[in-house]
């Protein structure tokens, strides 16, 4: 088979972009106008404060060295000195990242559970151009969840459910019920967006001519749609879902935002307005990572259900 | 004179040879069919002919201009284009354009008022006399036709390759006509050349290479052609 | 005309509107209430909504709504502005691989490959650290998250455009590589660009918003819909409505973009797609006799088409008969409609529509899949590519003959071997893509074996194979149906295929059957002009070549352009007044052969 080959390209593939993420990171600091460090401190900070905070950086090193030392520091799991608080970097992200991680899981399944199935039954049934009403209501309904930004949609969840009806907490992450309207907030969008690209894609498949085959064969339409169709449509979605799911990954931020969620999210946007650059590097770093380990994650799925893509691709 | 020579032409992609050594004379005036299956290498040599790929080792020499006519006429002209620009676009410069567009419409038994159409408005016959009418605007001394014939209706197909025929001697080009179809090439071809996995395994006369094969392949290829006389049993 | 199809659905239209309306009022609202959105009042500060302030005011005790109103400029002003540096620099980034040297190319490509691969926001937020917050930092910031997937799909729509026939055509003529870009690839690109920059353009807006709202977009005392959002969101739990103004202007406006560009999406999709349906459609009964029995089928489509016009035949059992056809002769959709595989939302009809003696739609599934073999004319796309060839064959003998899975496998294995592929038990357990052409077709015909056919039904079999195989899979019906003595129903658009293996020719032309006679009479008493301008048409490997071949001057008509009369006599040399008005029956010459034609059998054996 062509696996060895497959596997050597994407761990190639992954350890690039990781090294370029780590690299664009790396420069961040760099590249923004005038000195990070008075930036940061503002301009009535004492020059030898300035002076030293360099120093612990090792901002006054070349850039080769600097390079090296981020790099080599990653390697053992240091991600650097919050300018702010002074704490470790790796342990601040080691405290917030598992509930960013919950919230984008809990999101990501709630989006396929509700999605494929409801992709999947409006391309059943608006087949060949049928119910062309049905069909209208879907897609427009579908865009409108879309184009509603997740921010939005979380302070009108909150507005309507917190406030006004009282059901669920207006935020933090403590009561049972903290859950359920971020995950909505987060999920509703990006499910709008999944079934149309299910119902899609399904549609595509079954104008193929191996579903005609299957039809010639006269199975059972269920077979003809659960072994035939519904496999080389998962193919197509997958590419396009696992975009999505990156760009759930990022949505966290504005979301964790407005519900005050303890995660990554709420800490980068802080960490931004108040120019603490080590903090924003490293969290930068880990969304990053966050979205290359899911990109890997859809192409080796990929590669299970098609056997082609292991070749195709390269 | 207006010979078309490949050299010891040999094309590779990666570690795949799609030509491998070929030389091949188009004589002047002569039409030389090129025969094989898909894959054997035929449209490789023929863009190597216009310059579309360049051969890995080996030359092309052309006396005077080649052109080219394409198998997909629905792919083969720009569908936001109008047939007049396309066919005066590869005209060469002070030449009067809308008179020399008319004439090649003409020429190729089109309405010359259709200049200005887009090709979406044309039959698939009618698209490849256009693209017929373009290869010749160039003032070709060589044309290489490939697969014209076998994305048409078959009703529609002779009158094309009475087209071809008859352009060609009036105008006394040299041609190179790849087919797969062994009934079209014979029909059209002074010379046949068979091609198979890259390489030319035999070139002669028509008649001779029809009547007397000399290779195991064309053997094969001239028992598979379908004839009205032989009927096919099971084996 | 074209480009104002997107104005024709409702969508297009709706949104249409909306996108002039957000234009007019960024035009022309800060010079019409700029003073009233400014002004501050503080006898109103932080105010409910009212009769006087539509929305309420804010702290300054400024009227919501107007600053709504007026920052519209602003906000449609940095999303088009965002939106533009993001396409520029994503159709340079897309476009310049194409004239860098092939390395320099290499990096740019992967670069975006690479880029392309961050969501958006994480994007935007990683330059709004570098360029800064505020308005300009999040404009480029935007823009530059925009530019990787512009530049991606600059990429690919120019690399589908150049593999097109029409730019190798104009770099044989000598057209330049600039004269290309700007004439062939860039014209045929526009279109889908368009519409994609009309889709960011509304995602750049909503991400506009995003930024504000985290407060690191547009700052004070500048204000856009995000900043105005912003502020109202700090007191949305005690006043819903300021925050209210900026929100739906926001979802307004961005669904305004996104719906438009949706509509024009869909308009170019519906352009370059064909039409396709299902549902078999239950036909009517009649008198039954040989295998299949055919009796004024119509096959129509919604709008009156209809590609098959009465088609009557028998087939009986054992026997081999050729329908011969050019595209567009209904001769596949005849196939597809005697073996129910007719899709919505085409319909079928017949007097009679019968195999084995019982009406086909009464034909039970099992029977159906057992008796009845079908096989495509391309093997490369009607075998699922994500299932093993084996799997494929035995699901057959598994849902219909009730085998289990390792006997069907079995049995799979053993059909492979009789259709002569070596190494059977081997191969089932391969994909699709590792059978050769010839192979795969072969396979198909053994799909078809995994039951007892009584009929094969072969549609274009040998079209998409090489000659030499061709032969191959010819030879493999006719051995079929003379160890199975299956009957087979071949289609082809080639008459001499069909002359050689076949024992009665069906002609079809324009959805009927014009001639009907047995294949030994075929070259010699063929009556119908149209069979005997084919049979001279078409060069074989007897025909003469110093002759030019017959040509048959138009060409055969669409299924939506057959009027009254005989619809081959625009192109027939004997057609009359009565032909052109009046079509023809197919009535029966002899014993076997039948022909619809006016024309007498003398006068029509004049012309040959």
């Amino acid at each position: 088979m062509t696996w060895v080959p497959f596997a050597r390209r994407r761990a190639l593939r992954f350890v690039t972009s990781l090294w370029v993420l780590v690299t664009a990171a790396f420069l961040m600091i760099h590249l923004i106008p005038g000195d990070p460090v008075r930036e940061s401190l503002g301009l009535a900070a004492p020059p030898d404060l300035v002076a030293a905070r360099r120093a612990a950086l090792g901002l006054d090193d070349p850039l080769p060295v600097q390079y090296w030392h981020y790099l080599s520091g990653l390697f053992r799991g240091e991600f650097g000195t919050s300018l702010v608080s002074g704490t470790p970097v790796a342990s601040l992200i080691g405290d917030r990242l598992p509930a960013t991680v919950q919230l984008a899981v809990l999101a990501f399944l709630v989006v396929v559970v509700v999605a494929v199935p409801v992709g999947v039954g409006m391309a059943v049934l608006t087949r060949g151009g049928r119910r062309r009403g049905g069909e209208l209501a879907f897609t427009s309904s579908s865009v409108v969840l879309a184009a509603v930004p997740e921010f939005l949609l979380a302070v009108g969840l909150v507005s309507l459910f917190a406030v006004q009806l009282g059901l669920f907490p207006v935020a933090g992450d403590d009561a049972a019920g903290s859950w359920v309207l971020p995950v909505l907030a987060l999920a509703i969008g990006p499910a709008a967006v999944l079934a149309r690209i299910v119902r899609v894609e399904l549609l595509s498949v079954l104008g193929n001519d191996y579903v005609r085959t299957a039809r010639a064969k006269r199975l059972p339409s269920r077979l003809v749609y659960v072994r035939h169709a519904l496999p080389n449509a998962v193919t197509a979605t997958l590419t396009l879902g696992g975009m999505m799911l990156a760009a759930l990954v990022a949505g966290t931020v504005l979301v964790e935002n407005v519900f005050a969620w303890p995660g990554l999210g709420s800490t980068i946007v802080g960490s931004i307005q108040q120019k603490d650059y080590p903090a924003v590097q490293g969290i930068v770093l880990v969304y990053g990572a966050g979205v290359l380990l899911v990109n890997l994650v859809v192409d080796v799925v990929l590669a299970l259900l098609d056997p082609r893509s292991t070749i195709r691709e390269a | 004179m207006s010979e078309l020579v490949f050299t010891g032409v040999t094309v590779r992609f990666g570690h795949r040879t799609a030509v491998d050594d070929v030389s091949l004379t188009v004589p002047s005036g002569q039409v030389v069919g090129l025969v094989g299956e898909s894959g054997s290498g035929k449209s490789t040599l023929a863009a190597t002919a216009v310059g579309l790929r360049k051969p890995t080792s080996g030359h092309v020499r052309a006396d005077g201009k080649v052109q080219m006519v394409f198998q997909d006429p629905y792919s083969s002209l720009d569908p936001r284009m109008s047939i007049g620009n396309s066919i005066a676009e590869a005209m060469p410069r002070g030449t009067n354009r809308k008179a020399e567009v008319a004439r090649l419409l003409e020429l190729v038994n089109l309405d010359p008022g259709r200049a200005a159409d887009l090709p979406a408005r044309l039959s698939g016959g009618q698209r490849q006399r256009v693209a017929l009418a373009r290869a010749l605007a160039g003032r070709p001394k060589v044309v290489i036709a490939d697969e014209i014939t076998s994305a048409l209706d078959v009703s529609v197909q002779g009158a094309v390759l009475n087209l071809v025929r008859d352009l060609q001697r009036q105008l006394g080009l040299s041609m190179l006509f790849i087919s797969h179809n062994l009934a079209v090439v014979r029909y059209v071809s002074d010379r046949i050349a068979v091609m198979k996995d890259g390489r030319i395994v035999e070139e002669g006369p028509a008649a001779r290479v029809l009547d007397h094969p000399g290779h195991e392949y064309t053997r094969a290829l001239l028992a598979a052609a379908p004839r009205r006389t032989t009927r096919l049993e099971a084996s | 005309m074209r480009r104002l199809t997107v104005l024709r659905s409702p969508v297009g239209a709706a949104s249409a509107v909306l996108l002039v309306v957000l234009v007019l009022l960024a035009v022309f609202a800060p010079l019409l209430w700029g003073d009233r959105a400014a002004a501050i009042d503080t006898d109103a500060i932080g105010q409910g909504p009212s009769a006087e302030h539509l929305l309420g005011t804010d702290q300054l005790g400024r009227d919501i709504f107007y600053r709504v109103l007026v920052a519209t400029r602003l906000t449609i002003g940095l999303a088009l502005l965002a939106t533009l540096i993001g396409v520029v620099t994503g159709l340079v980034l897309g476009s310049v691989p194409a004239v860098l040297p092939r390395w320099a190319a290499r990096v740019v490509t992967s670069a975006v490959n690479i880029a392309v691969a961050f969501p958006g926001l994480l994007l935007a937020l990683f330059f709004a650290v570098i360029f800064g917050t505020g308005t300009t930092g999040a404009v480029l910031a935007i823009g530059f998250a925009i530019a990787p997937s512009f530049a991606r799909l600059t990429q690919t729509l120019t690399a589908s455009v150049s593999g097109r026939d029409f730019i190798a055509a104009a770099r044989v003529c000598g057209v330049g590589g600039f004269r290309i870009l700007t004439r062939h690839v860039l014209p045929n690109i526009a279109e889908p660009l368009v519409v994609n920059a009309t889709l960011a353009a509304g995602s750049a807006l909503t991400a506009f918003a995003g930024l504000s709202f985290l407060g690191i977009g547009v700052q004070a005392p500048s204000y856009d819909w995000g900043r105005l959002l912003g502020e109202g969101l700090n007191r949305i739990y005690v006043t819903p409505a300021p925050a209210l103004g900026a929100a739906v202007a926001v979802v307004v406006a961005g669904l305004a973009f996104n719906l438009f560009g949706e509509a024009a999406a869909a308009g170019h999709r519906q352009r370059t797609r064909a039409v396709t349906g299902e549902t078999p459609h239950p036909a009517g009964e009649g008198p039954h006799d040989g295998l299949l029995t055919v009796r004024n089928l119509r096959v129509t489509f919604p709008g009156g088409v209809e590609p098959v016009r009465g088609v009557s035949f028998t087939v009986h059992d054992g026997e081999m008969i050729g329908v011969v056809g050019e595209s567009g002769s209904g001769k596949s959709l005849t196939a597809l409609a005697v073996s129910r595989l007719v899709e919505h939302p085409g319909t079928v009809t017949a007097d009679t529509l019968a195999f084995n003696g019982k009406p086909l739609h009464e034909t039970k599934d099992q029977e159906l899949g057992t008796r009845l073999a079908m096989v495509f004319q391309d093997p490369t796309t009607s075998f699922n590519p994500t299932q093993r060839i084996g799997r494929q064959l035995a699901e057959v003998s598994e849902v219909h003959q009730g085998m289990s899975r390792k006997a069907a496998l079995r049995k799979a294995a053993d059909r492979l071997g009789a259709v002569r592929i070596p190494e059977p038990e081997h191969r089932t357990g391969q994909y699709p893509h590792e059978f050769s052409g010839g192979m795969r077709q072969r396979a198909m015909i053994a799909m078809g074996l995994m039951g007892e056919p009584q009929l094969v039904i072969a549609d274009e079999p040998t079209t998409a194979l090489d000659v030499t195989v061709q032969q191959e899979v010819l030879r493999l019906l006719a051995q079929i149906r003379h160890d199975r003595s299956a009957a087979v129903l071949l289609i082809s658009h080639d008459i001499t295929v069909v002359a050689q293996t076949c024992d009665r020719v069906l002609v079809m032309y324009a959805g009927r059957i014009v001639e009907e006679l047995p294949t030994d009479e075929l070259f010699e008493a063929a009556r119908h002009p149209y069979t005997t301008a084919l049979l001279k048409a078409v060069p074989d490997m007897d025909t003469d070549r110093d002759a030019p071949l017959a040509v048959i001057p138009g060409r055969p008509p669409e299924p939506g352009e057959i009027g009254p009369g005989c619809p081959f006599a625009p192109r027939c040399p004997l057609a009359d007044e009565q032909c052109r008005t009046e079509e023809p029956d197919l009535t029966t010459l002899r014993d076997g052969h039948r022909v619809a034609c006016w024309k007498s059998e003398s006068e029509l054996a004049g012309v040959r």
